[in-house]
């Protein structure tokens, strides 16, 4: 085994290393060592992944929730306008479940596009400008529809 | 094609390509929602004339779609919070994708009456 010539490996077993002569010490390539930066990037990536999951447990809810509510019960949209609108923001309930639902479904959503963007937008120039486009719409939105339940006046006329 | 990438085609692959296009969908959908929402605040005229045309028949198929492209979502997005975080999720993914697939055609089935019968009615009388 050991004379085997043809093994692209070469011989392992019975190689002369030994206590006094102890084969090469090889350090592992991630190892963190006295010259890596003590703060690399931070944990950013590792709670955008966490967020994307506590978020969707939550969405489960919140969402299939809404849907069930504005789609299903009570004929569906056909009875969506004004009036049901301010039936349903008149109890803080509802309106902190709106809230929330929009805060997390905007984030999650943006999160994810920023995946996206990252995945297929291969020049840097075409990602920085994709997601200034994603971080302004979705501040806006985000924005526009708390203002929108904070500020909701049934008697607007 | 991006380069480098490792498409392996089957279950897995096919169900990531319709998380990514549903959860895409979702956020310009939202972005819509948002938008219409907000005209409450413009009186209660602007707002009830745009909610009226998504009772028209056409909008309430894309209402069905919206519902469609939710409730896969959501089912699948639990299926790989599963495959994350319980230990025997990777080996039992692809069951859990058929599942997901069952669940989600068994609520397709019930919402065509409640989702699409006002359109179905409208259409085709009484
Ligand atoms: C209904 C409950 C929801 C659940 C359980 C859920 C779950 C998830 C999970 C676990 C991921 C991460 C997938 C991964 O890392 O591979 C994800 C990605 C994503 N979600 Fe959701 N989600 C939900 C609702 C939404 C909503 C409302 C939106 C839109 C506003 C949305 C848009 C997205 C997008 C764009 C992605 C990125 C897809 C990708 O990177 O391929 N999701 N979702």
């Amino acid at each position: 085994m050991s004379s085997d010539t043809t093994s692209a490996i070469g011989p392992v077993e019975g190689a002369a290393y030994d206590v006094d002569n102890p084969a090469p010490y090889i350090e592992p390539p991630r190892k963190r060592t006295g010259r890596t930066p003590k703060s690399t990037r931070g944990n950013f990536e590792m709670a955008a992944w966490l967020f994307m999951r506590l978020s969707g447990v939550v969405l489960v809810v919140l969402v299939l929730g809404h849907l069930l509510i504005q789609l299903f019960l009570d004929g569906g949209v056909s009875k969506i306008g004004f009036a049901f609108v301010a039936g349903r923001w008149a109890s803080p309930f509802w309106q902190v479940w709106d809230l929330l639902m929009l805060w997390l479904a905007m984030l999650h959503g943006a999160n994810g596009l920023r995946t996206v963007i990252n995945d297929y937008a291969e020049r840097a120039n075409t990602r920085l400008w994709l997601k200034g486009l994603l971080y302004t719409a979705t501040v806006f939105t985000i924005l526009l529809g708390t203002l929108v339940i904070f500020t909701f006046d049934p008697n607007i006329r | 094609m991006p380069a480098g990438t490792l498409y392996r085609g089957r279950e897995g692959m096919w169900s990531w390509v319709a998380h990514r296009v549903t959860g895409v969908l979702i956020f310009f959908f939202l972005f819509v929602h948002v938008l219409d929402t907000a005209l409450v605040r413009v009186s209660p005229e602007a707002y009830d004339e745009v909610v009226a045309t998504y009772k028209t028949p056409i909008v309430a198929l894309l209402e069905y779609g919206l519902v469609a492209a939710i409730l896969f979502h959501a089912l699948n997005g639990l299926r790989v919070i599963a495959v994350d975080f319980w230990s025997k999720g990777p080996r039992y993914q692809k069951q859990m994708l058929w599942t997901v697939v069952g669940i989600w055609v068994v609520l397709m089935a019930g919402s065509l009456y409640p989702v699409l019968g006002h359109a179905a009615r409208e259409l085709f009388g009484s």
